[in-house]
């Protein structure tokens, strides 16, 4: 017994010793620091936070570090403000919230370290002159879900059928903007066509995504979700009815789903018709090199259509070449501003075409 | 027949001092942390990393650079111990009556809506503000709390069916409560607006980065009076008799159904409380729950390990307070987050199996007094 704690000790010495030296070569002075913390959905979530840390991952790439970027994952919402300022005890030159269960944290973060640069994704209505060092990054959802609420419609008029499917993680303000747009999207192609509306109340419930992906499925072909995790469920249903036979197209959301779509061996077939993109990576990879360049600035920040920061992937393997050029065409009518998205939903007391009641929460 | 009886309660109770619980719950955080070191070795990861992380979140001392400090580390352990405390003498309170209230996640739920309530809707100066916050939590988990200790009492239902379906129930209804009758926050439409000023329990050290709050203080009163409850009057007494022995309590003339409902409705009143300390302390707003926080079963945790008395939960919880505390820390370190996770499971294992330290500690001390004789006696080996 006491040899073998003898030699755990040397071994935990040794290894310690290591450690140190190692730490003490890698004390490049330009190199900038960038710290992640993530919401309860934790960093391998297949969306929001996967995506943000890829964006910081992609600039520490770009600039030759060694390292992987730190991050640290949040079990419960009471641990954003001590994992925030773990980083800020650590001197990070930049944190990285993303969610926008973070405001209230940041709000605290930004009185107690008035010097410590950060951005947080998904909030845009802090005080931009009160907290200059807050990033603030807001996106329009409502205009890539536009795009992809055409791509279903038309998708659902080439089946010949009259029902395009939807599914929610929340009722959130930001959650909303996303059904707003799909359906405006919808009904610019089709306004006869119906949208079903499902709210999952979870990011996280894959099981719940799959019954109701079942239930929309039962009456249409095309669904697009916005549930994050909940959407694991609604492409496993897709898949299940695919390869009964039954082809069903699920619409991914925040970033490219298409290869977690592959429902054949070779991996050629998706189920993924496409996905609307939310380019949170841009955000933090833009934020990292403002740090970096020394341009970094506070304030409120836009991605939207126009600057790329929402949309449909590059690429498209399940859309024909027509379907592209009409999305293109409506993209054009946007960003003219012939066609304005309006960013609140309809509900089914002004459109009987939706199944939305309205958000429970809403006054 | 009088005389047997005294030797067997002395027997058990010399066998309870031998082994303390205090001595197998340290045994078991010992081989916990042994373990945890040599999983970090075996997954290529530097257990010095472990340590410092460890330590940081207890001392606020950065082992890899000496000089650093930062007491926000220390103050944030105690931070996360203070729910835990809360939900964990609620538990043991229950366990000591002879009831399991794995209920905790809806009686945290109510009492932190019912605080959210107070705190945005009633008008009130500080300090009497908070306090009237947390009476309406304790009031919310204590409702929570009556309707399983009632049917148990009166209906005979088990009380862990009852509980898990009143946690969705709380769930549920406490998002409904919310969204209709406080006002929301329009910017996420996920949560209420602040609560008043006057409502917060405000830092302890105001220049701390931590959110270190006054609800420490309640935690600890909690712990007084569950101790005083619970071992020194009449009232506890009846309670825990009715755990022993129901039939025998109802002989004695006690009010069994009473008791029953009234242990659950202060174990539930308990974990109240600790969803009114995050909301006024941490939160500072009402919340929407989609999902459990698990405070609750944490709670189930605590109790174990500090064997149901106070002062053992209160040691238990800022034990499990620093492994969620060390979470942060230990993933800065490169440790992922979930050894912190499987020194707590095996602590719990290592607690719940009990019996086995003890017949372990057994061998170890009849193997010492084994080799005692026969040094003693070295002869008296041949056989």
């Amino acid at each position: 017994m006491k040899k073998l704690l003898k030699v755990a000790l040397a071994a935990m010495m040794s290894v310690g010793l290591v450690a140190c030296t190692g730490n003490g070569e890698g004390g490049d002075t330009d190199q900038i620091s960038v710290g992640f913390v993530t919401d309860t959905g934790g960093i391998n979530d297949k969306s929001f936070n996967q995506t943000s840390y890829k964006g910081i991952q992609d600039f520490y790439d770009e600039m030759g570090y060694t390292e992987a970027p730190k991050y640290i994952e949040s079990k419960a919402d009471a641990d954003y403000v001590p994992n925030l300022s773990t980083f800020a005890d650590e001197e990070a030159d930049l944190i990285v919230a993303a969610g926008y269960k973070f405001d209230t944290a940041i709000q605290t973060m930004a009185e107690t370290y008035p010097n410590q640069k950060m951005l947080v994704i998904d909030v845009n209505w802090l005080d931009a002159d009160k907290y200059t060092n807050v990033m603030q990054v807001g996106f329009t959802e409502h205009e890539g879900s536009f795009l992809v609420g055409v791509v279903a419609a038309l998708k659902a008029q080439e089946l010949g059928e009259d029902t395009v499917g939807y599914i929610t993680g929340g009722d959130s303000a930001s959650m909303l903007r996303f059904y707003a747009g799909y359906q405006a999207g919808v009904w610019a192609v089709d306004p006869n066509m119906k949208v079903l509306f499902d709210n999952a109340n979870s990011f996280d419930n894959i099981a719940l995504g799959k019954t109701l992906a079942e239930k929309q499925f039962a009456e249409c072909s095309v669904i697009f979700h916005a549930a994050g995790g909940v959407g694991n469920g609604v492409i496993e249903a897709a898949k299940e009815a695919t390869l009964a036979g039954n082809q069903k197209w699920v619409i991914g959301v925040d970033s490219d789903q298409y290869e977690q779509g592959f429902y054949d061996d070779d991996k050629t077939q998706s189920v993924i018709l496409t996905s609307m993109m939310k380019r949170v990576d841009t955000a933090a990879y833009d934020a990292c090199k403002a740090v970096a360049d020394g341009t970094f600035k506070g304030g409120i920040y836009t991605y939207s259509l126009a600057n790329n920061g929402v949309g449909l992937p590059d690429e498209n393997p399940n859309l024909s070449e027509e379907v592209l050029k009409t999305v293109e065409e409506y993209k054009q009518k946007v960003l003219d501003g012939e066609i304005t998205v309006s960013d609140t939903p309809v509900t089914n007391a002004d459109n009987p075409n939706t199944s939305f009641t309205g958000a429970t929460s809403q006054e | 027949m009088k005389s047997k009886l005294k030797v067997t309660t002395k027997r058990k109770d010399s066998g309870e001092k031998k082994h303390s619980h205090l001595t197998i719950s340290l045994i078991a955080v010992a081989v916990g942390l042994i373990f945890a070191f040599l999983l970090t070795i075996l997954t290529g990861r530097s257990p010095f990393d472990l340590l410092t992380a460890l330590v940081r979140s207890m001392t606020g001392f950065n082992l890899q650079n000496l000089g650093s400090f930062n007491i926000m580390y220390v103050l944030n352990w105690f931070l996360n111990a203070v729910p835990i405390i809360m939900t964990g003498l609620s538990v043991a309170f229950a366990y000591r009556t002879g009831l399991f209230n794995i209920g905790g996640e809806g009686q945290i739920i109510a009492g932190s809506t019912a605080a959210a309530a107070v705190a945005l809707l009633v008008k009130l100066p500080p300090i009497i503000h908070p306090i009237a916050c947390i009476l309406a939590a304790a009031a919310a988990g204590a409702l929570w709390g009556f309707l399983p200790g009632f049917l148990k009492a009166y209906r005979g239902i088990n009380e862990v069916v009852i509980c898990i379906m009143m946690n969705y129930c709380g769930m549920y209804a406490c998002a409904w409560f919310t969204k209709v009758f406080l006002p929301i926050d329009p910017n996420t439409n996920d949560r209420t607006i602040a609560i008043m000023e006057s409502a917060e329990l405000k830092q302890v050290f105001s220049n701390s980065t931590s959110q270190f709050n006054w609800g420490f203080i309640v935690a600890l009163l909690a712990v007084v009076l569950f101790w005083f409850v619970i071992e020194k009057t009449t009232f506890g007494y009846s309670l825990r008799a009715t755990g022993f022995n129901k039939e025998a309590a109802r002989f004695a003339g006690m009010k069994v159904e009473r008791n029953i409902t009234m242990s659950m409705m202060i174990s539930g009143a308990l974990t109240g409380i600790a969803g009114a300390l995050l909301i006024l302390g941490i939160y500072r707003y009402g919340r929407i729950f989609t999902s459990f926080d698990n405070f609750g079963f944490d709670g189930i945790s605590v109790a174990l390990v500090g064997g149901s008395t106070g002062i053992g939960v209160l040691l238990a919880g800022m034990l499990f307070g620093l492994f969620k505390a060390a979470s942060g820390n230990l993933q800065l370190f490169n440790i992922p987050k979930e050894i912190s996770e499987l020194i707590q499971a095996i602590i719990i294992y290592l607690v719940a199996i009990q019996y086995a330290i003890v017949l372990l500690l057994d061998k170890i001390s009849e193997r010492k007094i084994k080799k005692k004789e026969i040094e003693e006696k070295p002869e008296g080996g041949n056989v």
